[in-house]
């Protein structure tokens, strides 16, 4: 399903006229339906990886080869902006280590809007963000707020269902779980295994590597930082 | 299995004066986008860039880098001095819209495009009815019934929030914010499957911004109208925009997904860009 070879990714910083260096030679294959976990320090490049996959950071070296359904095997690299915009909206989801919110749209304005993307008509769309929002817990009397008021775990769980209702072939997890309790924690693995089932494939990291071991089919360890930054 | 773009622009350029033997050389260094010897101000260089159907292609560049003069140009406002357009819904994207006689543009620019003016006063005659301002384009479209016309610019001055009652007033009597949204309804009210919209939002307050970009993303979500967003401002940029443009000095310096241009930014000068909204 997905295929990452020899990644590479280094920053220029113009002001300080340095290259830092995030990733290389990252190596990885997953399969269809399998779920890869991704551990490593902070800083190794873990967060790098996935940005890479979803197309918001450009690797200087290596392919990232992905079957899609639409366009059959592509190294998304040299993926056009237009085809990587159908990917996020169809194929590809992204829950990020933060939620970002859009001014003045309420929680489930949201995440109706997600499925709305995804080319749901609008009563189901309606119909799904109600179940999704059910699904995570989300109390009643905040759907109809904004986000930017939510606790942490509120957002986080916004920020899954979000992607979740999609129902994306692959999705990219980037420590969704880190500020939730134990019970939002399990609806999470709910959730993920319910995935798992309908054959979505997912790229995780998680700090909590008890709640990664029940899940992973696979797991990759990130070698040592290799972030030195060198003058350019 | 994507459709042709709607709107592809070729190397636009638009320069104020001649030029001469130093500034038309390949290599010639200017001052910013000015030429020491002649003085001639090459505004646009070889813009190119494509338009695709219901999408928002972003615009962003420092004050003077050529986003209004690229509006214009497409507006027909100025003339373009070299570069070809194509619209897909004139002619089916076969013919240069710039080459095309005043009776065409004048065409285009009714029925194809929908502008908004990064200052009121260039869009809107202050001291006539809103409606009137409203009507006028619809007129100019080709439109001569009367009630269908102050129908129409009814729902659009409800659409983008104006109290009906307030529709004989004329745009002087207003705030910014509404100023604005009175030009999304004059832009809108020919229905084009294009729309420009130059800094609608600059100058207004932060809740009155809050309002107007509410109001361009829901005219896209429902209209499903392809827009180009003009700002200076990156956040705005990154509400609205699937893609985005950066320009310096009359040139495209950089383009991509909107989250790459702001989470991965290549230039250096898009890189101060972005530090500078952190
Ligand atoms: N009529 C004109 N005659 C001469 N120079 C002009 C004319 N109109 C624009 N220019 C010049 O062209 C360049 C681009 O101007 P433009 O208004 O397009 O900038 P902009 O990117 O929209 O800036 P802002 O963010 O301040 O609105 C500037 O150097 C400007 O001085
Ligand atoms: N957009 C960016 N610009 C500059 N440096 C970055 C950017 N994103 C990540 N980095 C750097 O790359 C390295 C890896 O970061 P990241 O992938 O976020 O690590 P992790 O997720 O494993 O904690 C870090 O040194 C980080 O500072
Ligand atoms: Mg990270
Ligand atoms: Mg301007
Ligand atoms: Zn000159």
């Amino acid at each position: 399903m997905i295929q990452v070879e020899k990644l590479q990714k280094y920053f220029t910083i113009h002001h300080l006229n340095k290259r830092l260096k995030a990733i290389e030679d990252i190596s990885f294959t997953v399969k269809k339906g399998h779920f890869l976990g991704i551990v490593g320090k902070s800083g190794s490049g873990k967060s790098t990886i996935l940005k890479s996959i979803y197309g918001t950071y450009q690797p200087q070296a290596g392919a990232i080869y992905y079957e899609s359904e639409e366009f059959g095997n592509i190294n998304i690299l040299s993926a056009t902006p237009r085809e990587m915009i159908h990917l996020r909206k169809y194929e590809i989801g992204y829950v990020s280590q933060f939620l970002s919110v859009m001014p003045r749209t309420t929680a489930f304005e949201l995440v109706e809007q997600s499925a709305l993307e995804a080319g749901m008509n609008s009563e189901q769309a309606v119909k799904e963000a109600k179940e999704t929002l059910k699904h995570f817990d989300l109390d009643e009397s905040l759907w109809h707020n904004y986000p930017n008021y939510f606790s942490g775990g509120e957002k986080l769980r916004l920020n899954i269902a979000r992607a979740v209702i999609k129902k994306p072939r692959l999705l990219l997890l980037d420590e969704p779980t880190a500020s939730l309790d134990d019970a939002s924690k399990l609806k999470v693995r709910e959730s993920i295994e319910k995935l798992k089932q309908q054959g979505t494939t997912l790229i995780g990291i998680f700090h909590d590597l008890e709640f990664m071991e029940g899940l992973c089919d696979e797991v990759f360890t990130m070698q040592k930082a290799v972030v030195n930054a060198v003058e350019s | 299995m994507f459709d042709k773009p709607i709107l592809q622009i070729k190397n636009l350029s638009k320069q104020y004066g001649e030029g001469c033997s130093y500034c038309q050389h390949e290599n010639a260094k200017l001052e910013r986008n000015f030429c020491p010897v002649c003085k001639t101000v090459y505004a646009c260089k070889n813009i190119s860039l494509d338009l695709h159907r219901g999408e928002i292609l972003g615009i962003v560049g420092e004050s003077g880098s050529g986003k209004s003069t690229l509006m214009k140009c497409l507006y027909f406002d100025e003339e373009t001095t070299t570069g070809e357009g194509f619209l897909t819904d004139y002619f089916n994207g076969n013919e240069n819209i710039f080459t095309q006689s005043g009776q065409q543009k004048r065409f285009i620019r009714n029925s194809l495009l929908g502008m908004v003016y990064q200052n009121p006063m260039l869009g809107l005659k202050m001291d006539f009815s809103s409606i009137s301002n409203i009507a006028e384009k619809q007129i100019a479209a080709g439109n001569r019934n009367v009630k269908q016309m102050v129908d129409r610019s009814n729902a659009l001055l409800d659409k983008v929030n104006i109290s009906i009652k307030r529709s004989k007033e004329p745009p002087k009597n207003f705030s910014g914010g509404m100023q604005q949204r009175v030009q999304i309804a004059k832009a809108l009210s020919s229905n084009p499957p294009i729309l420009l919209l130059d800094e609608v939002t600059t100058g207004l307050d932060l809740s009155v911004q809050a309002a107007v970009l509410d109001l361009i993303k829901t005219i896209q979500r429902v209209m499903q109208i392809s827009m180009i967003v003009v700002s200076h401002d990156l956040a705005v940029i990154r509400m609205l925009a699937d893609r985005t443009v950066v320009m310096l000095n009359g040139q495209i310096i950089e383009e991509g997904l909107t989250d790459q241009i702001l989470e991965d930014p290549q230039h250096a000068y898009t890189q101060q860009l972005v530090y500078s909204l952190l």
